[in-house]
């Protein structure tokens, strides 16, 4: 039942994404008879402080949002479990090292390190992108480190050790595929989590840049208008919600079905 | 305790080199980017000579340490105050805030979960997982904004945001605390349950003890470990999430100065402010482990 209506979230801002760029909403498009008008028939939504459609926008915004989370995703999970193969399979210094260098990483709570990547590097998507990717990494690392200190000694490896498999024959044939349903599990998550990580920093001001729509940047505007348009921030405020539990929603029935014990290392 | 005081130690040396570094990465002259293209040469060479620019990095990094073993974090470029000056105006804000939002968590968090285990199975229990569960992956910037709807613009029985009044720090607080108290539910129901079917609970019960001592005294007392951890580890969420607190409700402390300091391009407060907030958290870390540790004294190192 929850299932159903997660994936069906999902299904439904994939479908209007689709359908907004059939339409051709623009995003941008300022109309000063409209600002912050409550939704009417030609707004479904409402408008904004600049009079543009909040439906608009917030399509935009998902387009970005979800470019930013794959390829963040993407990069930090190849750098990630590169990094903690190399740590769990050798083990000895190179895993000291690496680790070393996740624990300060970690000694960051949160979206700090990420907010001061930004800071310097200076706002912009792709400064947005670099910001995550720079810290998103580690929590990949140490999971497949993990994993793959525990795989290194299994039988099956042993045995393909022992008859001559080099190491990229090993790791690659051997353990990845082990770690495989893991590590998509983490990716639902890290989807998630890269999201709201995009979004609180252009909530800042240090992510995706105006004229360009964010769901963080229209949060901050909405707090703006808070007291003369409540609805601007509502909307924006309950689309957020919607999907963020949605993913969350979905990486669990993703857990569940491919059995993946949650496991602390 | 003396691998974990290695430990330690290289991870605070960690944090300052990577502080230290951030600096380095603003792409171009970090000079030109704090003062603006318009700036004359003088004071370009000034600010270079007073931040070490014009030194090896290697020197740089020695003066950057010694400077922050006087407890001098350098001078606000913007304000040319001292930046020790900001943060001892700014950093008890930020405490306030952080253990007020600690004490709603814990308040909350713990009693809620231990209903929830009681009430394993009905309906009560259901509705509190399912409410933790799912409000706890809200991020503050969502939360506060909806906390700041309801309270301060319908119901208008708070302050919208600023630091006036003493209720003003409800609000942030709330925010601050709601994820951790939604966390602390979860755990202290898995654990208490798990205590729960242990033999000296069966024991307990057998010798004629009330259910509200088995349980205080009892079975509390068990399952407080794992809760312990938890509240250490989400200082952490708790401490960056006051950046993002403090932003909205308009609070002074190290998070809303951080994120001015970034605004107006003033990197040695910025540098200090995460260098502070990281060190905060290493030093809760290290706290929780003491008092992991002082909690089940079967728990010595070596062994834990």
């Amino acid at each position: 039942m929850i299932k159903i209506l997660a994936y069906g979230i999902l299904l439904f801002w994939l479908l209007a994404v689709v359908l907004g760029r059939l339409f051709q909403l623009d995003p941008n498009q300022i109309d000063l008879n409209a600002i912050l008008h409550t939704p009417s028939a030609v707004y479904w939504l409402g408008n904004d402080d600049l009079g543009r459609s909040i439906l608009a926008r917030l399509l935009h915004g998902v387009e970005v949002s979800l470019l930013v989370a794959l390829s963040v995703t993407t990069v930090t999970m190849t750098v990630g479990v590169l990094i903690g193969l190399l740590a769990g399979f050798y083990g000895g210094r190179v895993d000291h090292v690496l680790m070393q260098v996740t624990d300060v990483f970690l000694a960051f709570p949160g979206i700090l390190l990420a907010i001061a990547f930004a800071a310097v590097l200076g706002p912009g998507l792709l400064n947005l992108m670099i910001a995550l990717s720079l810290t998103g990494w580690v929590s990949y690392a140490r999971l497949t480190r993990g994993q793959t200190l525990s795989l290194r000694d299994r039988q099956h490896v042993l045995a393909a050790l022992s008859l001559g498999a080099s190491v990229p024959r090993l790791i690659g044939k051997h353990i990845l595929p082990l770690l495989t349903s893991l590590l998509v599990v983490e990716a639902t998550y890290s989807l998630a989590s890269v999201m709201i990580a995009e979004a609180s920093l252009s909530f800042l001001g240090l992510g995706i840049q105006a004229p360009n729509a964010s769901w963080g940047a229209m949060l901050r505007d909405g707090v703006r208008y808070m007291l003369v348009a409540p609805h601007y921030v509502l909307i924006v405020g309950m689309s957020l919600m919607s999907l963020i539990l949605a993913i969350n929603l979905g990486g669990d029935s993703l857990r569940d079905r491919l059995d993946v014990r949650q496991e602390a290392d | 305790m003396i691998k974990r005081l290695i430990s330690f130690c290289t991870v605070v040396f960690g944090v300052l080199s990577l502080t230290f570094l951030l600096i380095h990465l603003v792409p171009g002259d970090p000079v030109e980017v704090m003062l603006g293209e318009s700036a004359s040469l003088a004071d370009r060479d000034v600010l270079r000579a007073e931040l070490g620019l014009n030194q090896s990095v290697a020197s740089q990094f020695g003066l950057y340490l010694s400077r922050l073993a006087h407890a001098d974090f350098g001078v606000s470029i913007h304000s040319k105050t001292p930046i020790v000056e900001l943060i001892k105006t700014r950093y008890p804000a930020t405490l306030k805030l952080a253990l007020l939002a600690l004490l709603i968590g814990v308040g909350v968090g713990v009693p809620l979960g231990i209903y929830a285990a009681l009430k394993a199975g009905h309906w009560q229990d259901l509705l509190v997982t399912i409410v933790s569960v799912r409000l706890s992956a809200m991020p503050a910037f969502w939360l506060g904004p909806m906390l700041m709807l309801i309270f301060a613009v319908w119901l208008a029985i708070l302050p919208v945001s600023g630091m006036d009044s003493p209720s003003s720090i409800v609000l942030p607080a709330l925010t601050l605390g709601f994820g951790l108290s939604a966390i602390l539910t979860r755990m202290t129901r898995t654990s208490l349950l798990e205590v729960l079917n242990e033999d000296f609970i069966r024991t307990a019960r057998a010798k004629g003890l009330t259910e509200r001592q088995v349980i205080l005294r009892h079975a509390l007392r068990a399952a407080l470990l794992p809760i312990i951890t938890i509240v250490g580890l989400q200082m952490g969420s708790l401490l960056a999430g006051t950046v993002i607190t403090e932003t909205i409700f308009s609070w002074d402390g190290i998070g809303r100065l951080l994120v001015e300091s970034i605004e107006k391009r003033d990197y040695p407060v910025t540098q200090a402010c995460v260098l502070l907030v990281a060190l905060s958290y290493v030093v809760v870390n290290v706290l929780t482990d003491l008092l992991y540790r002082l909690a089940d004294p079967r728990i010595r190192l070596g062994q834990g």
